[in-house]
């Protein structure tokens, strides 16, 4: 906690900020949860392979929330993304397998569509003044739609340069274990993980210390007063659902590296996930309060708890889906009941 | 009238909020006149038990819409008083089905006969459904939880919880009498959805004119601050809405059972919600809260229904239906946005002041 100097010539502490609040609440969280496992539940919890499947498994999500955050920060929502991770995965195989695309068109191809749909409802948010919910409402629609109409049916990829590359395990030195036969077992991590970790990061510096970072926060915290400092309110929306729409088209090609196939039903409720691992990471959707750390913390923290509630025997289909809705619960009311005081203290 | 008159009161039309929804329909009624007039034909004939049914788009759209439209009561009420949505009224739907359901079969998937009377089972699952809805009230109210955040949580969870409620069991009920709800009462042509969804409208246009909620719910909307100051408590309304929707998604739910006479909780009123918000927004209201047009928002759900049947209506696989109604939706959305509208205003200013321009030269 900083300490500084009031004008009385006193000591006195500053009090954190929301978001500093709400990032610390979901880090402890997340330790906390994962210490509970490994000595309550032991088992996987104990090697570092189940810490990388989290990964693995979550690298397009952690990316697609990474983007939702920065909207939800600019005071926005996109619940697109989810859908629009099927579109992207179902085009880019529809390019490799039938198109005689290669990897890179793949690529291309991803991060184009993403690019567009993020352009589209940019300029409708931000320019025409339509709220966002009903553009990316549409956009979800739109992206629905689209994905069957490019193709209507699963398949899983046959190209070959996409298949070793979906298949390339990056082993992690000093993290495996021994098996029972005495075998030394590696621990490995796919590439879409190095990709989201690289976002995270990029992101993380980009949201704190650049320029349009810190708009992203002014704009959502108080529009008004953003226009007074001379910040152009209008671009730094539509950047955010640009930035937003190009991760999602990241996201989606990583979410296609981890499967390996195009469906219609590919990334089912992928929005909402987003958007409740960016709660549970401390960004608020009134705007202005948020940390892509936290973002990071808030996917890892949702999917140890849905590793743990499956490792618990509880999987009769429902029970993740209500643990998960508890804890979305739990950690609303905490930061809800953090901030009330905070705020009561103040007055 | 002079020209100008005339104007002045298309103008005033055109301003006042119904006419987005009206102006959706009318275009999407001359639309299905040019392309198939065979569209409004409404056939009458005797179904194969007997009974007289009237047939034909126009019903199948009121009869489908019933749904939608009840919904849109309670989402528009939503929407004003707390500034958000409720996305879980698709789960809440799930949940009032299967209460139903539960409570007509027992532990029986397949009863002979029904365990409870209909409308007990009814009055339980109006109970149950407006219990989530005070939930979702209490998080949104009291907890000053953002309502799309707060109801997330019943949408992870909704469905989960109906499937729990039936054991994970799909029960039919075989008696002809529950059916009559969501689809034909002996001797009655129409069907009785649409009776069910126009009594709800009657009830909240009733409500709405001889009590207070409208106006407090929009005064709690428009600022909570202010509101408080008047001596409404903004969180009890915020609360009550809440409370509304739930008993709304009951009947919803109710209709949803009826038709089949059995539920598929997974897969039940998939998506209603995200139609819901759209018949709010079609209808013109601001999804941040304050002033309400119910009558708009209504119509919209109807607007929304008569899109879908005329989509299906020219062979648009359900599949990639919702491709086109998002392309519908966004020329709508950008056509009633207040920037293009100024904009189409400025340019019309312009056109006629060139034209006089050029008279006076």
């Amino acid at each position: 906690m900083k300490i500084k100097v009031n004008r009385k010539g006193n000591l006195e502490r500053v009090p954190m900020s929301d978001t500093n609040i709400l990032l610390l609440i979901t880090i402890i969280v997340f330790f906390a949860m994962y210490l509970a496992a490994m000595i309550f539940i032991g088992r996987g919890f104990l090697r570092f392979q189940t810490f990388f499947n989290i990964l693995n498994e979550n690298a397009a999500l952690i990316i697609l929330s990474c983007g939702m955050s920065i909207v939800m920060i600019t005071g926005g929502i996109d619940i697109s993304v989810g859908k629009l991770t099927a579109l992207v995965c179902m085009s880019a195989a529809v390019n490799l397998d039938y198109q005689g695309g290669n990897v890179m068109t793949a690529v291309l191809l991803s991060l184009g569509i993403g690019l567009a749909f993020g352009l589209v409802q940019g300029y409708l948010v931000a320019y025409l003044d339509i709220q966002p919910f009903i553009v990316t409402l549409a956009g979800m629609f739109f992206a629905k739609g689209m994905t069957t109409i490019v193709n209507s049916t699963q398949f899983n990829v046959q190209n070959e340069a996409f298949v070793a590359l979906k298949n390339t395990r990056i082993y992690v030195p000093g993290t495996g274990y021994v098996n029972r036969l005495g075998n030394y077992v590696p621990a490995y991590i796919e590439i879409g993980v190095v990709v989201a970790l690289a976002v995270v990061v990029i992101l993380f510096i980009l949201l704190r210390w650049t320029r349009i970072g810190r708009s992203f926060y002014a704009v959502g915290g108080n529009t008004q007063s953003a226009n007074m400092l001379g910040i152009n309110v209008k671009r730094t929306k539509f950047i955010a659902y640009l930035l937003c729409g190009f991760l999602a088209g990241i996201g989606g090609f990583v979410y296609f590296l981890h499967v390996g196939s195009g469906a219609p039903s590919h990334a089912t409720g992928a929005e909402m996930n987003a958007i409740a691992s960016s709660i549970i990471g401390g960004t608020m959707l009134s705007g202005g309060v948020g940390n892509i750390a936290g973002t990071f913390f808030g996917v890892l923290s949702l999917s140890t708890i849905k590793n743990i509630v499956a490792l618990l025997g509880l999987d009769d289909a429902w029970w993740t889906n209500i643990t998960v809705a508890a804890m979305i619960c739990i950690f609303l009311v905490v930061q809800s009941l953090v901030l009330l005081r905070k705020n009561k203290n103040k007055a | 009238m002079t020209a100008s008159t005339l104007k002045m009161k298309t103008l005033s039309i055109v301003r006042k909020q119904i006419f987005i929804p009206i102006a959706a329909l009318l275009i999407l009624v001359v639309f299905n006149l040019i392309a198939d007039p065979s569209f409004f034909k409404i056939t009458y004939s005797l179904s194969s038990d007997g009974s007289p049914i009237l047939s034909g788009y126009l019903i199948t759209i009121l009869d489908n819409a019933s749904e939608l439209a009840i919904l849109a009561i309670g989402m528009t009420l939503v929407t004003a008083a707390s500034g958000g949505q409720d996305i879980s009224v698709g789960a809440a739907i799930a949940i009032s089905g299967s209460v139903v359901l539960r409570v007509l079969c027992g532990d029986n998937p397949r009863p002979e006969e029904m365990q409870a009377s209909i409308l007990t089972a009814f009055l339980i699952s109006c109970l149950v459904s407006m219990l989530f809805g005070a939930f979702n009230g209490t998080l949104v109210a009291y907890f000053n939880i953002q309502p799309m955040i707060a109801t997330l949580i019943l949408y992870t969870a909704g469905r989960s919880i109906a499937a729990w409620i039936n054991n994970n069991r799909l029960p039919i009920i075989s008696d002809p009498s529950f059916g009559y709800f969501g689809t034909f009462f002996p001797g009655i042509p129409i069907p009785t959805p649409i009776f069910i969804a126009v009594l709800c409208m009657l009830i909240i246009a009733l409500v709405l004119k001889f009590t207070t909620l409208g106006l407090y719910t929009q005064a709690v909307g428009i600022n909570p601050n202010s509101a408080k100051l008047n001596g409404i408590n903004p969180q009890l309304v915020k609360f009550i809405t809440y409370v509304i929707m739930g008993l709304c998604v009951a009947v919803a739910g109710f209709i949803k059972v009826t038709r089949f006479s059995t539920i598929n909780y997974s897969v039940v009123a998939a998506d209603i919600e995200m139609d819901a918000i759209l018949a709010v927004a079609l209808g013109g209201n601001v999804l941040s809260g304050g002033r309400f047009n119910m009558a708009a928002s209504i119509l919209g759900a109807y607007v929304i229904q008569f899109l879908t049947t005329t989509l299906f209506k020219f062979n648009v696989s359900s599949a990639a239906l919702p491709a086109y109604k998002a392309v519908v939706v966004i020329v709508l959305v950008v056509l009633s946005a207040p920037a293009v509208r100024e904009k189409i205003g400025k340019l019309r200013k312009k056109i006629t002041a060139s034209r006089l321009g050029k008279e006076a030269v």
